[in-house]
């Protein structure tokens, strides 16, 4: 029997000018958050209980991009999204445009268990957070200092930026000394807020589970849905496979970037860290992004396209591992 | 290789014995706008304009589920969702959550070509129509009273199953059953693909009969209810939550893919073997001109044509 395998994502596309102190401060909280899944998975909690375990104490960090701590909208407000789905039946569900909901991921979890629905969105959304009593909080909790600095930074380079898929010199003075011509997102990576969280998890059946948790792309439009509420592109979860991804969420759209792990390991018969592999260099474009995946025989893989991903991941036979960068 | 469309105003339990006064004005309708599709693609329109244009149609005809004649939230409102996407860019446009923008469609088309973004939903989506100055109306030019008389059957029936039903279940997740069987239609949504074998699809939706406020069905999401890459076009229909469940317009694009199998045997491998009876119809047309039609429902409002001549308008099986 193979054992159990998980792996935690803080989002793909970093800055390499990143400080050493904020670096360190990204692998202690996705160590801690993968503790936090082996400790679960070796109390036999199911695949679909750590994702969320997992994704909840991410969402509540305020380091990365979800929950508290998420990218703010370009109103300076934010709107929250996340899914999850269960391998074993594949059912899922999905929130998008919360904006008091304390754990989005968990509330993604009660549209899939307690409501006849998969999806289910702003204020439908918030009014069935408030049926099933979760925790909410007024808006401005999600909001840190950091992100209101990048908003404003994110403003001041759109007024440079003029196509966003071109990247662009003179960029310099927008204050934040870039020195790379790295974009993501229409971004330069200094201020690029990498998108989302996530958790994929194989328990000791074989059961995978995936969740993914985002306050979605610095300085979005009101109202815009990227990928990680969209089951097949942001979140998947099948009998072969959990997959969760991040980076540009509509390179991940187009590319069905989550299910096409699960349908070239079902219809070509990849393997897990072949199908990642092929994936993550064919089906990607132009885009740039990251996925991490676990197959329901134990293994546990990622890719990425881009500069960097925060990650980690363990296996139960004593294997671990946290990364940033290739 | 000559064109080829297909086009779809629904599929579900749709009753064999339907009175004729609901079934000749739909397969009018769907006459009519074949029609005008097909005239379109005689006059070499790109197939993203065509499916749009045909879209549109079925948006405005009351007797479908979109646009004018979508069904009804559980608060009597309206919440459409439509999606685009272009088979070589894979480039796509999706919205949720309208409630006064005429054509959806023509909505999700503008989010693909003036946003940097795919999707955009609710007070969000109502604001970019208007920037965009798209045609938008006073919430009621939706509403028909078909759709309040479907409304309050749901409502009923529900309150039927709360008296004998346990609370809900997650085996439970299926629609409410309704007494009136022609109101469980998912969408329309049109596929095309002109003699280069350039591709595109567009589906739209009103949803659920009865749907929670806010929810989102498989329409607007890529790679459940609407897909297009070189391969194919695919738009589905059924229920969103199984759609979305079995990435149904996507994996019919796969199995052609990946196991080299026609477009035919593809859509019929996913709508008859994978998804569950009941759930899922679709239109399809592939980069070599193929149509397929398939449906595991009593029935699909359908049309397609191909530049040979051939045309079919149908609804239940041939």
């Amino acid at each position: 029997m193979a054992g159990w395998a998980i792996a935690v994502h803080g989002g793909a596309g970093v800055d390499p000018n990143l400080p050493a102190d904020r670096q360190e401060e990204a692998k202690q909280l996705l160590t801690r958050c993968l503790n936090l899944g082996i400790d679960a998975l070796r109390s036999s909690l199911s695949a679909i209980d750590v994702v969320e375990l997992v994704v909840r104490e991410l969402e509540t960090d305020p380091l990365f991009n979800s929950g508290r701590g998420s990218a703010l909208t370009e109103n300076g407000t934010v709107e929250m999204e996340a899914s999850i789905m269960d391998g074993s039946g594949r059912r899922c569900g999905a929130v998008s445009g919360l904006t008091t909901v304390k754990n989005p991921i968990s509330l993604a979890r009660l549209v899939m268990d307690k409501s006849p629905h998969s999806y289910l969105a702003f204020s439908g959304a918030e009014k069935f957070a408030k049926q099933m009593g979760v925790e909410t909080v007024e808006n401005d909790y999600f909001i840190t200092q950091d992100n209101l600095e990048m908003l404003k930074l994110a403003k001041e380079a759109d007024s440079i930026v003029f196509d966003y898929r071109i990247p662009q010199v003179g960029y310099e003075s927008c204050g934040t000394g870039v020195q790379s011509p790295i974009h993501m997102n229409g971004l330069p990576i200094s201020i690029y807020a990498p998108e989302t969280v996530g958790c994929v998890v194989v328990d000791s059946e074989g059961r995978c589970a995936a969740a993914t948790s985002t306050g979605g792309l610095l300085n979005k439009r009101m109202g815009r849905i990227g990928d990680s509420p969209l089951i097949g592109a942001g979140t998947y979860a099948g009998e072969l496979c959990g997959v969760s991804c991040t980076g540009e969420g509509e390179a991940i759209i187009r590319g069905t970037l989550a299910r096409e792990v699960g349908a070239v390991m079902e219809y070509k018969g990849l393997g897990l860290q072949e199908a990642v592999d092929f994936v993550i260099k064919e089906r990607l474009d132009e885009g740039k992004a990251g996925l991490i995946a676990v197959s329901n025989t134990g293994e546990v893989a990622y890719g990425f396209n881009c500069v960097g991903m925060f990650r980690g991941c363990a296996t139960e036979n004593g294997f671990m591992e946290v990364g940033i960068w290739e | 290789m000559g064109w080829a469309i297909a086009l779809h105003g629904g599929a579900g339990a749709i009753p064999v014995d339907l009175p004729p006064e609901r079934l000749e004005p739909r397969e009018a309708a769907l006459r009519r706008i074949l029609q005008i599709g097909v005239s379109a693609l005689n006059a070499r329109c790109s197939p993203l304009d065509v499916v749009e244009l045909v879209v549109r149609e079925l948006e405005n005809c009351p007797h479908f589920n979109a646009g004018k004649g979508s069904v009804l939230t559980t608060n009597g409102t309206v919440e459409m969702e439509a999606c685009i996407m272009d088979g070589n860019s894979k480039r796509c446009g999706a919205v949720s959550g309208v409630s006064t923008v005429v054509n959806p469609i023509s909505l999700a088309r503008q989010v693909m070509e003036k946003t940097p973004h795919i999707y955009l939903a609710f007070d969000g989506a109502e604001a970019f129509a208007r920037e965009q100055g798209l045609e938008t109306i006073d919430e009621s030019h939706f509403i028909t009273t078909e759709n309040i008389e479907r409304l309050k059957q749901a409502k009923e029936a529900n309150r039927v199953q709360q008296d004998y039903t346990p609370p809900f279940k997650p085996e439970d997740k299926k629609e409410t059953p309704v007494p009136d069987g022609d109101s469980k239609l998912g969408t329309v949504g049109c596929v095309a693909v002109d003699s280069l074998g350039n591709l595109a699809a567009a589906t739209s939706t009103g949803g659920l009969v009865n749907k929670m406020v806010g929810r989102i069905g498989d329409t607007p999401i890529i790679g459940a209810g609407t897909y297009a890459n070189k391969f194919c076009a695919i738009s589905a229909t059924g229920i969103g939550e199984a759609i979305i469940r079995e990435t149904v317009a996507r994996d019919v694009a796969a199995v052609m893919e990946y196991k080299g199998l026609g477009l035919k045997e593809a859509a019929d491998y996913i709508v008859h073997q994978v998804s569950p009876k009941g759930t899922t119809g679709l239109v399809a047309v592939s980069s070599t001109g193929e149509v397929a039609m398939p449906f595991n429902t009593t029935g699909m409002f359908r049309a397609c044509a191909t530049e040979d001549g051939f045309t079919e308008v149908a609804t239940w099986a041939i």
